[in-house]
């Protein structure tokens, strides 16, 4: 089968095409070159005047996992307002704040994103977490596998094993949970919690292990990046939400001593102390020191306003928010002295004068970092907002009228706080392409996708191009998963199963040995049960395991 | 029966209750009869080593092949308006399986403990709870409080998995560890005897009471005094006592199991248990854990779940799933005739045989099960014995493979649901 997608206008920027009429060919769910005179092409599809971009990657997403599904059960309320119909094509779910896992992937997928990634997924919940993304279809997924308040890590640390030791345990950890990145939350402060420690800074010990978060960050963001991992360590920082925290934030930057991190959500760690409420922006700062240290990238965490649930790793501070949920529940869990959880839904309001200046941090984080590259578009589904509403987040983003319009309804008192208005930058369409494909599949280190170069998967997505770019973002007129049709005019017309991206860096084995013993005289559980097979991932027909390509062990340490 | 070669199964999954024991010894004759060589309880035992039965798929009663029999399943979901799918026991990809079909044909669903586990899920969905899982609770628990129930019938090993393990990481005298009983009247409290040989503390009173005195707790936790110098025959002065060691323990473990809380709205008992849990951590570390679980009922939940956003009791008769813990009741629904077919499915258990009904009855069961009146009955294979699966423990964070240990002649449920779903 050979397509030929005609005349469309290219926006590749891994292969600085910007704009660009060209034709795109598809043979067998790749991307090829321009077939010869006499091959015979099957179908055409003429889209002059189309926008053409690769299928768009989400890189932090709460997709799948014990987390998410604490979030689905608690709110039977908020999915009521959304049912999703059975019909000949799809199952039937629900939507809004934590959607089912069949709606989430027909949703993301009519969105024009071809793939996902799950960013907390706790080792000894890895088999649940790939379940859900299993039944989550037509897009590829993948999880970054969050260590870092883990006993064994821990006791590493304390014991000051040597740092090859350290990379073995991770590599283990990735091939045991079928990973493709580490995160690491509120780093050795789950574990805190559990020792009854109610906040944990950069520098201050862990009460049992006599380990500092800076040690934390250093030892796995050095890991990752000699194991040849693609993806930087994924940090979810240690003091999230609180006001002041734009310190700590800028000293994690530090932390790793030049080894590349990602800070995920940034948003949520950039707050000041300035003003009457001891609330501010430190959007400003944040963004400058993104834009100085070339071994940072970030993704925002636009909060946006409506009902939603937070769902964290970070019981520690999800406790101590659990009073501010609305409505007024939450789940706190301590998990198997390796990670926990906390769910605690919200309302996020824009006369809430907090909520407000959180929405105007997020945007000016957006709009005062140079390099589309190192800042990723995400609401921290659905943490700020459900993954549906990023194209009126790429709205906001792409039209400075439309954003200052939303910014004059805010609660008054935020907008005196925020300078968002003498931002005048508008992000091109080629910037979208950077935060939500190329950029996305370089961080992710999927070197076959986010791209429309010979040989990539052929997961394209085609919009019209419409000045309302949250009606043009919000229903593309085609979308390709490897080289099939899957979505056409904002529907679903095919349904697939994606692939579950992993990376499987080489490490050595007689590590496991040492692990056996401890899982046998500490654990509840066996350690082979722990290991997630390829194929329980692949059951039932589902799309099976890529292995994506590690760089191989980087200035291993002696 | 043919002979197979005899084998040894080491670390094998146990599916019979919440715990899910993974330590279990299995050994396999020459015949497939499996024998627990080590680390099984009674439960555990009575799974594994039932005899084999030649089971046929039968119509009215008549031994028919599969596909007659998976025709006639489908012929009767053809003909219904409000199907009922009932019983579910069943791991995970047997739910998926299950969930496919109620989908297509708009059923209406719901787990033979759907009864009690609502009583936990109703508190999860009105204020949330403070909870934790079973390794947190080996390594770190100082004081277990044990309301409304002796654990040990529903889930045999864990004092021994949980609360008498000789190692622990953070070098605790696990054999210090301190237990309490509250509530229930005779309660084997004999697993609570620590291997020193301290006995437990024990608060018996009447389960009718046990609303009275959780509530009691809960204020006396909060900060109130109490006029009462007793509550249903226990001290006040006991649980004032109970409540300052709960104050100063380090990492407390409260725990219950819904199916013995057989009490008018038990979930607000539930919830004062789980919210005084939450007062408690205000100042130190507590935990809540609900107990109990069996024939798959935590992974048919979290299936549904993430498949419908929803829990059992749910139905699929409008095209999207809806969620009633109370009017979906397969109970109720038979009572008032508001179901016209009954698929009831039970793959681990053959003595959790279906409801006598007088519309038309599809069973899909354990090869030993007794189905002599069932419309269609197709007897399935056993995830964890005949054939692989996923199933979650009692503290739904852990998911465990469920292994193959012998061949079986049997078609397993999901490939049964799958055939009744293409033959509609």
């Amino acid at each position: 089968m050979l397509i030929k997608l005609s005349g469309g206008k290219v926006y590749d920027p891994a292969h600085q095409v910007d704009g660009k009429v060209m034709d795109i060919y598809i043979r067998d769910g790749r991307i090829v070159s321009r077939p010869r005179d006499d091959e015979t092409i099957d179908q055409t599809f003429n889209l002059s005047g189309k926008v053409v971009m690769a299928g768009a990657i989400d890189m932090h997403t709460h997709i799948g996992g014990g987390k998410v599904n604490i979030a689905r059960m608690m709110l039977p309320e908020d999915h009521r307002a959304d049912p999703s119909q059975h019909s000949a094509l799809c199952r039937s779910g629900c939507g809004h704040a934590a959607p089912s896992t069949f709606t989430t992937g027909y949703r993301y997928a009519e969105m024009g994103y071809t793939a996902a990634f799950e960013p907390a997924l706790s080792p000894v919940n890895a088999r649940q977490s790939h379940l859900e993304m299993g039944d989550t279809p037509i897009i590829d997924k993948g999880g970054y596998a969050m260590i870092g308040s883990d006993d064994y890590f821990l006791r590493m640390l304390a014991a000051k094993k040597d740092q090859n030791a350290i990379n073995d345990y991770v590599a283990w950890i990735m091939h045991a949970s079928q990973a493709i990145g580490i995160k690491v939350v509120n780093p050795g402060g789950i574990s805190a919690f559990k020792f009854n420690q109610r906040a944990l800074d950069l520098d201050e010990q862990n009460s049992h292990y006599q380990v500092t978060p800076r040690e934390v960050l250093k030892a796995l963001s050095r890991a990752v990046h000699e194991l040849g991992v693609p993806h930087p360590l994924h940090v979810h920082g240690n003091n999230l939400g609180v006001p002041g925290n734009m310190e700590t934030t800028l000293k994690t930057m530090g932390a790793s001593e030049g080894y590349p991190l990602h800070l995920t959500h940034i948003q949520f760690h950039s707050y000041g102390t300035e003003g009457d409420r001891k609330f501010s922006s430190g959007a400003a700062q944040i963004a400058e020191a993104i834009n100085k240290n070339k071994h940072i990238s970030a993704d925002v965490g636009q909060i946006l306003f409506n009902q939603t649930v937070t769902a964290s790793g970070d019981n520690m501070h999800q406790f101590a928010n659990s009073t501010l949920g609305s409505p007024r529940k939450s789940v706190i869990m301590d998990i198997e002295c390796d990670s926990g959880c906390g769910v605690v839904p919200f309302k996020y309001k824009d006369q809430n004068f907090v909520n407000a200046l959180q929405w105007a941090i997020g945007l000016e984080i957006f709009l005062l970092t140079d390099d589309p590259w190192r800042v990723f578009l995400t609401t921290d589904h659905p943490n700020g907002a459900p993954f549906t509403s990023y194209p009126h987040l790429i709205k906001l983003l792409m039209d400075k009228t439309f954003r200052n319009d939303m910014f004059a309804k805010l609660n008054l008192d935020a907008q005196a706080m925020s300078t968002l208005t003498s931002l005048d930058r508008e992000y091109s369409l080629y910037d979208i392409a950077i935060m939500t494909r190329a950029g996305a599949a370089k961080l992710v280190g999927l070197h076959d996708r986010g791209h429309l170069g010979i040989g990539a998967g052929a997961d394209i997505t085609v919009y019209t191009d419409n000045p309302d770019r949250e009606k043009m973002f919000e229903k593309p007129d085609y979308v390709f998963k490897d080289g099939e049709l899957v979505v056409k005019d904002g529907q679903v017309v095919k349904v697939t199963w994606g692939h579950t991206h992993t990376v499987k860096p080489e490490f050595d084995r007689g590590i496991e040995k040492d692990i056996k013993k401890y899982f046998d005289s500490y654990h509840t559980m066996n350690m082979e049960n722990f290991k997630v097979s390829s194929e329980e991932i692949a059951e039932g027909g589902r799309g099976g395991v890529v292995v994506q390509a590690c760089e191989g062990r980087r200035e291993k340490s002696l | 029966m043919a002979n197979f070669s005899a084998s040894t199964f080491e670390a094998v999954t146990c599916p019979a209750c919440g715990l899910l024991c993974d330590d279990v010894r299995i050994e396999r004759d020459t015949t497939s009869l499996l024998k627990v060589s080590d680390k099984g309880c009674a439960k555990c035992v009575t799974f594994f080593e039932r005899a084999i039965q030649t089971s046929s798929p039968s119509v009215g009663g008549k031994t028919v092949s599969l596909t007659e029999a998976v025709s006639k399943a489908a012929e009767i979901l053809r003909g219904t308006n409000q199907p009922l799918f009932a019983g579910l026991g069943t791991e995970v990809h047997g739910m998926r399986s299950v969930l496919s079909l109620a989908d297509k044909v708009g059923a209406t669903l719901d787990h033979m403990n759907a009864y009690s586990n609502f009583r936990n899920t109703l508190v999860v969905q009105n204020s949330g709870w403070q909870v934790t899982t079973l390794t947190e609770v080996r390594n770190r628990v100082d004081l277990l409080l044990v309301i409304g129930t002796d654990i040990v019938s529903h889930n045999p090993r864990f004092f021994e998995r949980n609360i008498w393990n000789k190692e622990s990481m953070f070098d605790q005298d696990t054999s210090a560890r301190e237990v309490v009983y509250l509530g229930g009247q005779n309660t084997d409290t004999s697993a609570g005897i620590s291997p020193k040989g301290i006995k437990p503390t024990v608060l018996p009173c009447d389960l009718e009471r046990l609303p009275e005195v959780v509530a009691a707790l809960r204020a006396i936790i909060s900060g109130k005094s109490l006029i009462a110098s007793e509550i249903a025959g226990i001290k006040t002065s006991d649980l004032e006592s109970l409540s300052e060691r709960l104050k100063a323990a380090k990492y407390s473990v409260v725990t219950w199991v819904s199916s013995d809380l057989n009490i008018a709205h038990a979930e607000l008992t539930i919830q004062n248990i789980t919210e005084l849990v939450i007062k408690l951590n205000a100042k130190t570390r507590s935990s809540g854990l609900p107990l109990g679980g069996s024939e798959g009922d935590y992974s048919v939940n979290q299936t549904s779940t993430w498949t419908s956003g929803y829990a059992v009791r749910s139905r699929f008769a409008r095209k999207h799933p809806e969620y009633d813990p109370h009017h979906f009741s397969a109970e109720q629904l038979l009572a008032n005739g508001e179901a016209d077919a009954l698929l009831w499915v039970s793959e681990f258990n053959p003595d959790k045989t279906p409801p006598k009904v007088n519309i038309p009855k599809i069973v899909i069961g354990h090869a030993n099960m007794q189905a002599n009146d069932a419309d269609v009955f197709i007897p399935v294979s056993t995830a964890g014995i005949d054939h692989a699966g996923t199933i979650f423990r009692i503290d739904s964070s852990v998911s465990l493979p469920l292994a193959k240990l012998r061949e079986s002649r049997l078609p397993s449920l999901v490939e049964v649901i799958a055939a009744i779903e293409a033959g509609l």
